[in-house]
């Protein structure tokens, strides 16, 4: 059954290979298996390069859909950055609507269900294959995704649901079915559907096995190998105790204690940066030679190229759809304020805080080069750049970090485990929303989403690296292909709220209340 | 000139106290009496997805519950004192917010108990009275 993995692109044949040692817990191992046999088929479409080329047709197609964004609306992510920040300190926000939902509180919201691990294993297992060069692209796919959440997320305001109670709804279903509705588009309930069902895939997918996997990873990396099924029960009853059983409380915990463990994270890996000051200037030659040239990795500069795009979109979501189901809930008048505001997500995911990884990583040596050529040495496979100790993902990164820090591979293992769980959190909201649109809300429907999430996290931490990060990476992507077919045909909307905003802030309609 | 006292109403005992005072001077000099309560918020929370999406819910109930609980019944007893009482409701950093209510209604005056509900973070971080006492826009007076 992994000769289906086998036929895989180069991605997940490089990731089959650097993943963990074959285990020897039979119960693992069976469902590693199942899980790779069930799901190759599904990973080897997503990823199936241009004919004739290694280059997978979706990366261009969420690198393209950033491009025309950011082309069409006139490079917004700049020109707006200054506005965004504005609105997030609630400069423009009336302190009548005090109590609600602010922009600050979407933006951390949101946040927390990206960043994650995707910005600490992720961009190692990037850096691992893709080489330093890596870094550029992922930089340079964050910058241009900008401008993707913020066609995104104005338009989850705009076209959100808002129930008598009070409740509020929003995401890619309801502007496809509604906003495809409005300007008379045929195909908005189909692609509402499609989305959804991709959706609760994403959410069993990154959103849930990925992170169990991880944080397993982590875990067994600090107190010693164990099979992961343990990982797997116990992250599963806390999920189920919060998800089902409504215990806010270790959620709001979390959503407390997350923000302040990834600002430890930055300024832990700028500690690590400036210590090693004298690198600084060669690591980003390394990155700018990379870029370009590959420095002798697997695929050259294209593979560089693939690795870096894949990696920040899977860490900042952005096209993928998600982030626009959290910003919906916002209190505004405005839906492009919320899409000023979210335009600063893929910036703090992406640009800050994986490249952080990323520099920690190549500052630090773990990446074996030869002293003559310069190039790097690749592993016994081909597939992956060897590093110090054999290392790949989240290991690879603790590695980087102990390697100034020897404690710091504890406060890593705790950050991975309360990333992970943030992350799952929000990703069992975002799957239960497009589950709810789906199959209607009703208390049954909702419990059997969730009794299904916490059954794959179980399945996620037992499951080796390569068929989760696979999958995952599949699913995530699949979300992408619709929420970009939708967000082409609804740009318009978009632009003409922009420029009716703009208008009315230049004169003066719209006006800062402190 | 009219008097105009904001009073800072949480239910309390020591609330209680600072009402009664503040009606007494009102009646005395003529005045009357804003009271206000405060529903405790920093717009730089943090929030579940969970909660976000049931946050305008919860506000409007939390606001219903805070005027039929508390500022009604209050009223109510008050009908007869002679005194003209109205009611502000908001959400915010308490101390800063009264200020607020008290330069929106040209009030000349806040009166307020030393103890609300105290919690934890009142004896970390400073109570209200003492913050009042340092930023109040106008003469603070607080009723033990």
């Amino acid at each position: 059954m992994n000769t289906l993995f086998k036929t895989a692109p180069l991605s997940a044949a490089a990731l089959l290979a650097v993943s963990t040692p074959a285990m020897a817990q039979s119960l693992d191992q069976t469902i590693n298996d199942g899980f790779a046999a069930a799901t190759g088929w599904f990973v080897s479409f997503i990823f199936s390069p241009f004919p004739g080329t290694t280059f997978p047709w979706i990366v261009a197609w969420l690198v393209v859909a950033a491009t025309v964004f950011t082309l069409y609306f006139g490079f917004i992510q700049f020109r707006g950055f200054r506005h965004s920040i504005s609105l997030v300190k609630g400069d423009y926000s009336d302190p009548n609507d005090a109590g609600e939902v602010s922009h600050f509180q979407a933006l951390a919201t949101a946040l927390s269900g990206t960043v994650g691990l995707g910005n600490i294993a992720g961009v190692a297992v990037a850096v691992g294959i893709g080489g330093p060069g890596a870094t550029f692209w992922m930089i340079l796919a964050g910058l241009l995704g900008m401008a993707s959440k913020f066609t995104e997320c104005t338009l989850g305001v705009k076209y959100r649901n808002e129930y008598p109670d009070g409740k509020v709804s929003g995401g890619p279903m309801y502007y496809m079915t509604k906003g495809f509705a409005e300007r008379g588009l045929p195909m908005g309930k189909f692609l509402a559907v499609l989305f959804s069902v991709f959706c609760i895939l994403g959410a069993l997918g990154g959103g849930n096995m990925f992170q169990a996997n991880q944080a397993h990873a982590q875990i067994s990396n600090v107190v010693g190998d164990y099979p992961g099924w343990i990982t797997g029960i116990v992250f599963a009853g806390i999920v189920f105790a919060v998800i089902v059983g409504g215990l806010q409380s270790i959620a709001k915990v979390t959503e407390k204690v997350v923000p302040f463990m990834g600002v430890m994270y930055v300024l832990t890996a700028l500690v690590i940066i400036f210590m090693n000051y004298d690198m600084i200037g060669w690591a980003f030659g390394q990155i700018f030679a990379g870029a370009f040239t590959g420095l002798g990795v697997a695929g050259g500069m294209v593979g560089a190229l693939i690795q870096g795009f894949k990696r920040a979109a899977f860490s900042n979501e952005a096209g993928v759809g998600s982030a626009a189901i959290a910003h919906s809930a916002v209190r505004t008048k405005e839906p492009i304020t919320e899409g000023y505001v979210s335009l600063l997500e893929p910036f703090i995911d992406t640009v800050v805080v994986c490249t952080m990884t990323a520099l920690v990583i190549i500052i630090t040596g773990q990446l074996v080069s030869d002293p003559e050529t310069g190039l790097y040495l690749l592993n016994e496979a081909g597939t992956a750049i060897q590093t110090q100790d054999g290392n790949s993902g989240v290991a690879l990164t603790s590695a980087a970090f102990s390697s100034a820090f020897g404690w710091f591979q504890y406060v890593l293992a705790i950050a991975v485990i309360l990333f992970a769980f943030s992350t799952m959190i929000s990703w069992s909201y975002y799957g239960l929303k497009a589950w709810t649109f789906l199959f209607g809300e009703g208390a049954g429907k909702e419990l059997a989403f969730k009794i299904i999430f916490c059954i794959f996290v179980v399945i996620g931490a037992s499951a080796s690296l390569g068929p989760v990060i696979d999958f995952s990476d599949a699913a995530i992507f699949a979300m992408a292909v619709v929420n970009i077919i939708a967000l082409y045909f609804l740009v318009p909307v978009v632009k003409a709220e922009l420029d009716s905003y703009l208008t009315r802030l230049k004169s003066g309609e719209i006006k800062k209340f402190n | 000139m009219s008097h105009k006292i904001v009073v800072g109403y949480d239910g309390s005992e020591s609330a209680d106290a600072a009402l009664s005072f503040a009606i007494g001077v009102a009646r005395a000099q003529g005045g009357s009496v804003v009271i206000a309560h405060v529903l405790e918020w920093s717009p730089y929370s943090f929030l579940t997805p969970t909660e976000l999406e049931e946050r305008h819910m919860r506000r409007s109930e939390e606001l219903e519950r805070a005027k039929s609980a508390l500022l009604d019944p209050v009223v109510a007893k008050l009908s007869d004192s002679g005194v003209e009482v109205k009611t502000a409701l908001k959400y915010g950093h308490i101390a800063e917010t009264l200020c607020e209510v008290a330069k929106d209604e040209g009030a000349d005056q806040i009166v307020i108990g030393r103890t609300g509900h105290s919690s934890l973070s009142s004896r970390l971080f400073g109570s209200v009275a003492g913050s009042l006492a340092q930023a109040g826009p106008v003469p603070v007076t607080i009723v033990p």
